[in-house]
């Protein structure tokens, strides 16, 4: 079941469009923007994470996709440090492999987990965990949450195309057509 | 049927008069846990965002407690206090907190069932559960801003945090 997205009287709006500082794939000319805010313990993420690898294929070039991070840390008791070994295997030039990894083992996020990940990647496992456990990423990852935060993100996934909020289902094909309409 | 359809047909809208910017934001005195009460105006001096809600235990992912308590510290940064409220009894909202990990209080409005909510214009009668509403009260116990979400959509946190940015600015000015 996918949940209700967003009230209807209210058009949520992303305010802060994505930028230099997030991860990307894709360059950010390219005339459609995905951006997902996400939590790598969430199953509907989970969900969701085929769905845009299925779109990026789709739209090749003509797609760029963004994530942050929206962690709901008080019920997913393994979201925050997910999040950091994101951030933490981005610091070593791996966010995107690192986010695979998670979302494609989401029953599997405990610490050691995370460091036999890294160690898959080829990543400086001591500098990880060490990031990992002192919460190095932490305001950034919090940047994330509250920029999701302002703009009406009330639970994960949300995304947003061309910085407005997508309400429709989680399946490629709805969100090809609305992608699609976006471009045009 | 989506989860709105479903919420909506429990819970036809009724009628409706929602306190607005500019009313005297009724004081109240509910339990907070089986054997503590608060009062609203024990909050006086800090602005207060008073979240009426349906019913605790709906589901985790878009759940409106869990999110307004990860944003639990910005909403004291901007000088707030923060208090759910719904017509489950305390014991229920001591389970629901504990199993949520929530660290603000959860009112139970309970007995006389709803009347708080009726006070702010938020209670669906025939339904016998309250608006999913928000009210920001400032802190002379004025309602500075109110928004009733339909009932299965989680309003978010943006109108509360816009709504604080501009006690505050207020405030300095």
């Amino acid at each position: 079941m996918i949940r209700p997205l967003g009230a209807e009287n209210r058009r949520a709006i992303l305010t802060f469009p994505i930028a230099g500082r997030d991860h990307i794939q894709g360059s950010t000319d390219a005339p459609i923007k995905l951006l997902e805010y996400g939590d790598f313990e969430c199953p509907y993420c989970g969900r969701a994470y085929p769905v845009v690898k299925a779109i990026q294929r789709e739209l090749g070039d003509n797609l760029c996709f963004g994530f942050r991070h929206f962690p709901i840390t008080t019920v997913h008791d393994h979201a925050e440090h997910a999040a950091e070994a994101a951030e933490a295997a981005g610091a070593q030039g791996k966010f995107w492999e690192m986010h695979a990894l998670l979302f494609e083992n989401q029953d599997a996020l405990e610490d050691e987990d995370l460091a036999r990940y890294a160690e898959i990647l080829g990543l400086n496992v001591r500098q990880f965990m060490a990031e990992i456990l002192s919460g190095a990423h932490y305001e950034r990852i919090r940047e994330d949450f509250m920029a999701g935060v302002r703009a009406g993100v009330n639970g994960t996934p949300t995304f947003f195309i061309n910085g407005e909020r997508y309400e429709g289902v989680l399946d490629p094909q709805s969100l090809l057509a609305v992608l699609t309409r976006a471009a045009a | 049927m989506n989860k709105q359809e479903i919420y909506e047909n429990m819970y036809p809208a009724g009628r409706r008069a929602v306190l607005s910017r500019g009313d005297a934001a009724p004081d109240f005195n509910l339990r907070s846990t089986p054997d503590q009460w608060l009062k609203l105006s024990d909050f006086r001096g800090q602005p207060v965002v008073l979240a009426f809600y349906p019913a605790d235990w709906s589901p985790v992912c878009g759940d409106q407690m869990t999110l307004y308590n990860e944003i639990l510290s910005e909403f004291h940064a901007l000088g707030a206090a923060l208090i759910g409220i719904s017509v489950d009894g305390a014991w229920c909202h001591a389970a629901f907190a504990k199993d949520r990990k929530l660290h603000f209080p959860l009112l139970s409005d309970f007995e006389p069932k709803g009347d708080v909510a009726r006070l702010y214009g938020v209670y669906r009668n025939g339904d016998g559960v309250s608006e999913r509403a928000l009210f920001v009260i400032d802190s002379e116990g004025i309602v500075y801003w109110s928004y009733v979400s339909p009932i299965g959509v989680n309003p978010g946190a943006d109108g509360i945090i816009s709504a604080l940015e501009d006690l505050q600015k207020r405030k300095a000015a």
